[in-house]
């Protein structure tokens, strides 16, 4: 067990390509984070920095309080899911999830116990005799989750672990990861581009973009009070809504003249933001019908281009002004039709005021 | 419609008076044994006749007139001269082809370390010996094994040694047949060897560095069992080419000293066209078979049984 740290690491390759621009981040011990974020973010180079497969451009990485710049991948006491398994295919699941045990010569009795036990966990007992040929992608990545828990390392690092299992599948590995998390505790790293997984499985979520880290923190906090747009549309699905608008009268006024109070207890925040020119988010969950006497809800009227029936909930899509690409969440009962208009009810205690230059969020 | 459905339906449709042919024509197995014809055909004219024949040759007298049976097997097995060949066949084809694969490896590990531009460039003057023909450039180490006014031989004067009887001594003709046949094979090895290399996945050796595996680990538990099957093949394919080698005995030693550095190949050509015994010739040929046959039986079933354990 071991907390981890980065100290403004960047990593540049061939031809002054930076793909990580100088991140700072502290991993605590037994935590479980999960650095989140689009395809070429730097999210999955930054992990393999800390495994030591790639090597750091500058700044620090330090495990257990040991800087391991110069420590190759074997002296580093940690453990790596890969997203395509990498299991040996010419050696048995034992013998896959042993073979580290083995190279650090322990003795065959404690080898035999750990796999044992891991296997045990994982409900893979049965398999061990078996090839990966003949194992199932949902398989193929319990023993690969095996190899790094047999280690019993001081941190894991996860690589995209579920990108290549059906979305079922995935759903039921998240829920095997996080059980193991809760039973053996060990420090991880998850790296995904999927948000769901990072919101379900992290105690933080690291959200980076373009080689820099956009923010960090709990789950709801991310989606509560995200600090940047990015952030604000990356985290949720359907994305956040972002509307142009202005603040007057401590009112927000939206394009198509709909004009939304601010609630009493925002008001102090926002004082600032009249005469700047401003994006209004909102997420779709906290568009929806309209409900009459609900507190600090402002009514809107869209009309929904394209409306998707979810059986537990169904999505309007629409366009206000030059925004398009919007949406709002109703109950499966709203009898919402296609180029009919409805007045909508906006949660105005979970809106978001953006400042459009910058993308913070105010 | 289901399946069965539609073929009652075949079925029981009028069919013109030359239907079934139509059907036998456009059966699959009819046009797949049709497109392999034209292969089976050069099989049976270039390999399986010659080989019957040689087989029916080696039962015939010296003038070919009539049937021995197994004389010239018995005639061949009561010769020094031949158990010489065997020996000498055996240690040239096996010390070969162990040289080629482990210069060949080698190469192709330094060269899938080259980034790709200089890999080709590498990849190209490394295939040379290869593709040259063996006679041609059998003949040039010829040259340079000559013992008066070798260039080999002139390298080792600087160092202050004595000239070496490069073919004129049996144990040093012997090295001079292996090393050219290494140099000639070497190169096929590397090409085959890099191409496994490259099949490897990477995250293989990851996934091995961070388990804790060293350089010579992963190459041990890593790289060697994933090319396992390409190794067996080749040292396979070497060993035949190898065993039948003819050109660089013919060309640098003829066979001597004192018939010391025959193989099958060499020897049953001075038996069969040199010394006109054609049947006795086709027994020394035929000796390479059951050697052959035994080494593919247990290669191919080692690769049989990866691939089935693996793929």
């Amino acid at each position: 067990m071991a907390q981890v740290s980065l100290r403004k690491i960047v990593k540049m390759y061939e031809g002054d390509v930076q793909a990580v621009k100088g991140i700072d981040l502290e991993i605590e011990d037994h935590e479980f984070v999960v650095l989140v974020g689009p395809s070429g973010c730097g999210k999955s180079t930054t992990l393999r920095m800390i495994a030591g497969l790639e090597e750091i451009s500058s700044g620090d990485i330090a495990i257990g309080g040991t800087v391991v710049n110069d420590i190759p991948p074997r002296d580093r006491d940690i453990a790596m899911v890969f997203q395509n398994y990498a299991l040996y295919p010419h050696m048995s699941v034992f013998d896959n999830m042993a073979f580290g045990l083995t190279l650090r010569k322990f003795p065959k009795a404690e080898i035999k116990r750990r796999v044992d036990e891991a296997a045990r966990i994982l409900d893979i007992t049965p398999l061990l005799d078996r090839k990966p040929k003949a194992l199932s992608g949902g398989q193929r990545q319990r023993v690969a989750m095996g190899r790094a828990i047999v280690r019993d390392p001081k941190v894991f690092l996860f690589d995209e672990p579920l990108s290549n299992l059906d979305a079922k599948l995935r759903v039921q590995m998240r829920t095997e990861i996080k059980k193991v998390h809760q039973t053996v505790r060990t420090t991880t790293v998850y790296v995904t581009h999927d948000q769901v997984e990072a919101m379900t499985l992290a105690d933080r979520v690291v959200v980076m973009n373009q080689g820099l880290i956009e923010q960090v923190g709990p789950p709801q906090e991310l989606y509560h009070h995200p600090a940047t747009r990015f952030v604000a549309g990356f985290i949720g699905s359907p994305a956040m809504n972002f509307l142009p608008a202005r603040v007057e009268n401590g009112a927000v006024h939206l394009p198509g003249g709909a004009v939304l109070p601010i609630p009493e207890a925002r008001r102090a925040r926002y004082a600032g933001a009249p005469g700047m020119d401003l994006l209004f988010g909102i997420r779709p969950e906290h568009l929806t019908d309209h409900r009459p006497g609900l507190p600090n809800r402002a009514d809107i009227t869209i009309t929904p281009e394209v409306i998707e029936p979810m059986g537990m909930e169904t999505l309007a899509h629409f366009h206000l002004g030059e925004a398009r690409d919007c949406c709002a969440r109703l109950e499966p009962t709203v009898l919402a039709e296609p180029n009919v208009p409805i007045v909508l009810s906006a949660d105005m205690n979970n809106m978001h005021l953006l400042d459009a230059k910058s993308g913070r969020v105010l | 419609m289901s399946a069965d459905t539609l073929s009652v339906d075949t079925r029981l449709a009028p069919q013109p008076g030359t239907g079934s042919l139509r059907r036998f024509t456009r059966r699959r197995s009819t046009i797949a044994f049709l497109m392999t014809l034209p292969l089976l055909l050069v099989i049976v004219c270039l390999v399986a006749y010659p080989a019957a024949y040689g087989v029916y040759l080696s039962t015939l007298n010296r003038t070919m007139e009539r049937s021995i049976g197994l004389g010239n097997f018995e005639i061949l097995f009561d010769t020094d001269t031949f158990w010489n060949v065997v020996w000498q066949s055996c240690i040239f084809a096996i010390t070969a082809v162990i040289a080629k694969a482990l210069i060949g490896f080698w190469l192709a590990h330094m060269l899938h370390h080259i980034p790709t531009k200089g890999q080709r460039k590498w990849r190209g003057m490394l295939l040379v010996p290869w593709v040259i023909p063996p006679a041609l450039s059998t003949l040039g180490w010829w040259w340079m094994y000559d013992p008066s006014y070798s260039s080999i031989n002139y390298l080792i004067s600087i160092v202050g040694a004595p000239p070496v009887p490069w073919l004129g001594e049996p144990i040093w003709a012997r090295a001079a047949i292996i090393i050219v046949n290494v140099w000639v094979g070497a190169p096929f090895f590397m090409i085959m060897y890099l191409a496994a290399l490259k099949s490897v996945p990477e995250q293989l050796y990851e996934a091995a560095a961070i388990d804790g595996a060293t350089g010579f680990q992963r190459l041990r538990y890593v790289t060697v069992p994933m090319m396992a099957n390409i190794i067996s093949i080749t040292v396979l394919f070497s060993l035949i080419v190898t065993f039948a080698n003819y050109d660089i005995v013919r060309v640098l030693t003829n066979g001597g000293p004192r018939d010391l550095t025959h193989v099958f190949a060499s020897y049953a050509f001075q038996v069969g066209i040199l010394s006109g015994n054609i049947p006795r010739g086709a027994a020394v040929s035929l000796f390479m078979l059951p050697i052959l046959a035994v080494c593919a039986f247990f290669v191919l079933r080692g690769v049989t049984r990866r691939n089935k354990e693996q793929m």
